[in-house]
């Protein structure tokens, strides 16, 4: 009998957009291979993981013996770092996450819109004002997550180099474990020195809350530095992906392009055009982690106690069963139960922020730039698979 | 229709927010939901059907009047 399969799997070269067939050949209960030779559970049903990932009986407590961890330096840094939403179950987690919620609830990012707009604006300015082709990774995709969280966060725009090759480094699948926590370590005295800035002069950002919160005992100063540096990974190189793949499966689609752009003004189709392309590309594929703490039976099989679990958002996304004719690009579907954020209590945080930066975004480029091109054929496009989310390494683009 | 919210489950994900403004909204404090309207007109019903749906932590619930 073969063995599971190995897990990240490779997508096709061909529909680059698509999860990895052999993500869709599996059933619904399967079971992978993963780095450390070890076989969790799979699944890869929409509605099981609906059902799962809100499931007392699954934990996301990686310090756990038998955790199935994402990458042999994420094991190795596991029992390091200290109790945080993305390491606690309910109800300690619910009481973590309600001291960090606050920055983005709906109306504060929607408060941010009109700076996002500018950001972007002006960013398409200097785009238009340079030489052709340009690479849109490089002018749009990186740097408009990059000013929003360094704005959000409250760090100085000039450090953003620093921000994005640390972060990339302490989560590329890539980087030996030594190099991916010397990254966290630099990261986390960055933030500690911001931190403590901030404290003593608060201003209208995350790290003077935080501050605050850590002077009133809520909260202890290496809860919010690796907060920070949470906040700062996860909105970064996701929304850049986001942008940046958004816009190459547009050119790819042409009817579906002409669509949004002649809806841009139409705030309701953009934020649909949105959810679909967030279910379409499904950035996040390296899976997301469980580990059963008592027996689950599912579709006639036992998850046992201390087995692993995980979850591939992907597969969700392109169920048939959920979505017909998931491989189609259609931003007038119904997408908005799609688990790209995931789902369960930690679905992602900055997700209301992702959905205004992307809104913007996508009502925006195709509109200023409606001759917006390929400068080389698809197929020598080159796609970053090794992350924790794929993205592209660059998307040259005329007009 | 009436919607029974737990707030213990709630992790302010802000999904009832997106899909219901008229119904859901966000404390200031820590985004926890709150019902605006606990037994909405039929006007907001679909609304509050994907809010409920789309609320990851599943801790809103809709009970036919």
């Amino acid at each position: 009998m073969p063995g599971a399969p190995y897990y990240p799997m490779q997508r096709e070269a061909r529909c680059p957009f698509a999860p990895a067939p052999a993500v869709r050949d599996m059933p619904p209960l399967g079971r992978v291979r993963i780095w450390d030779g070890s076989e969790p559970w799979f699944i890869t049903r929409h509605a099981d993981q609906r059902a799962l990932l809100n499931d007392p009986r699954l934990s996301i407590d990686e310090k756990r013996p038998g955790y199935p961890h994402m990458t042999r330096s994420r094991a190795a840094m596991a029992p390091h770092i200290p109790e945080l939403i993305t390491n606690t179950d309910p109800p300690q987690h619910t009481r973590l996450r309600r001291t960090v919620n606050a920055p983005f609830l709906v109306k504060r990012v929607e408060l941010l819109r009109p700076r996002i707009q500018e950001i972007l604006d002006s960013l398409i300015d200097d785009l238009l004002a340079g030489p052709k082709p340009a690479d849109l990774v490089q002018t749009i995709g990186l740097p408009v997550p990059t000013l929003v969280i360094t704005r959000i966060l409250g760090a100085p725009y000039e450090d953003h180099e620093f921000f994005q090759a640390a972060s990339h480094r302490a989560i590329s699948h890539d980087t030996d474990p030594e190099d991916a926590a010397r990254s966290s370590r630099e990261l986390g005295e960055y933030l500690g020195a911001l931190l403590v800035k901030r404290m003593a002069e608060p201003a209208d950002d995350v790290l003077s809350e935080m501050g605050a919160r850590v002077k009133a005992g809520e909260m202890t100063h290496a809860e919010a530095v690796t907060m920070g540096a949470a906040i700062l990974i996860a909105g970064h190189e996701t929304s850049a992906s986001m942008i940046s793949l958004g816009t190459l499966a547009l050119l790819h689609n042409p009817g579906q392009l002409a669509l949004l752009r002649d809806n841009s003004d139409d705030p309701k189709f953009v934020a649909g055009a949105v959810e679909e392309l967030l279910r379409y590309l499904t950035i996040v594929h390296s899976g997301i982690r469980r580990i059963a703490i008592e027996d689950i039976e599912l579709h006639g099989t036992t998850i046992r106690a201390g087995d692993g679990v995980v979850f591939d958002l992907a597969g969700a996304n392109y169920d048939p069963a959920e979505y017909p004719e998931p491989d189609r690009l259609d931003l007038t579907r119904r997408a908005r139960s799609h688990h790209a954020f995931g789902f369960g209590p930690h679905q992602c945080l900055g997700q209301s922020l992702a959905r205004v930066e992307l809104q913007v975004a996508y009502s925006t480029l195709y509109r200023r730039i409606p001759t917006l091109a390929l400068a080389v054929p698809f197929e020598e496009v080159p796609f970053a698979m090794d992350g924790v989310a794929y993205g592209l390494k660059s998307l040259p683009v005329t007009w | 229709m009436r919607i029974e919210f737990d707030e213990r489950k709630c992790v302010a994900a802000g999904q009832c927010v997106m899909a219901a403004p008229d119904v859901f909204d966000q404390r200031d404090v820590d985004g926890v939901a709150i019902v605006l309207d606990r037994e909405p007109g039929p006007e907001h019903h679909d609304a509050v059907r994907d809010a409920a749906a789309a609320c990851p932590a599943a801790a809103i619930r809709l009970v036919q009047a």
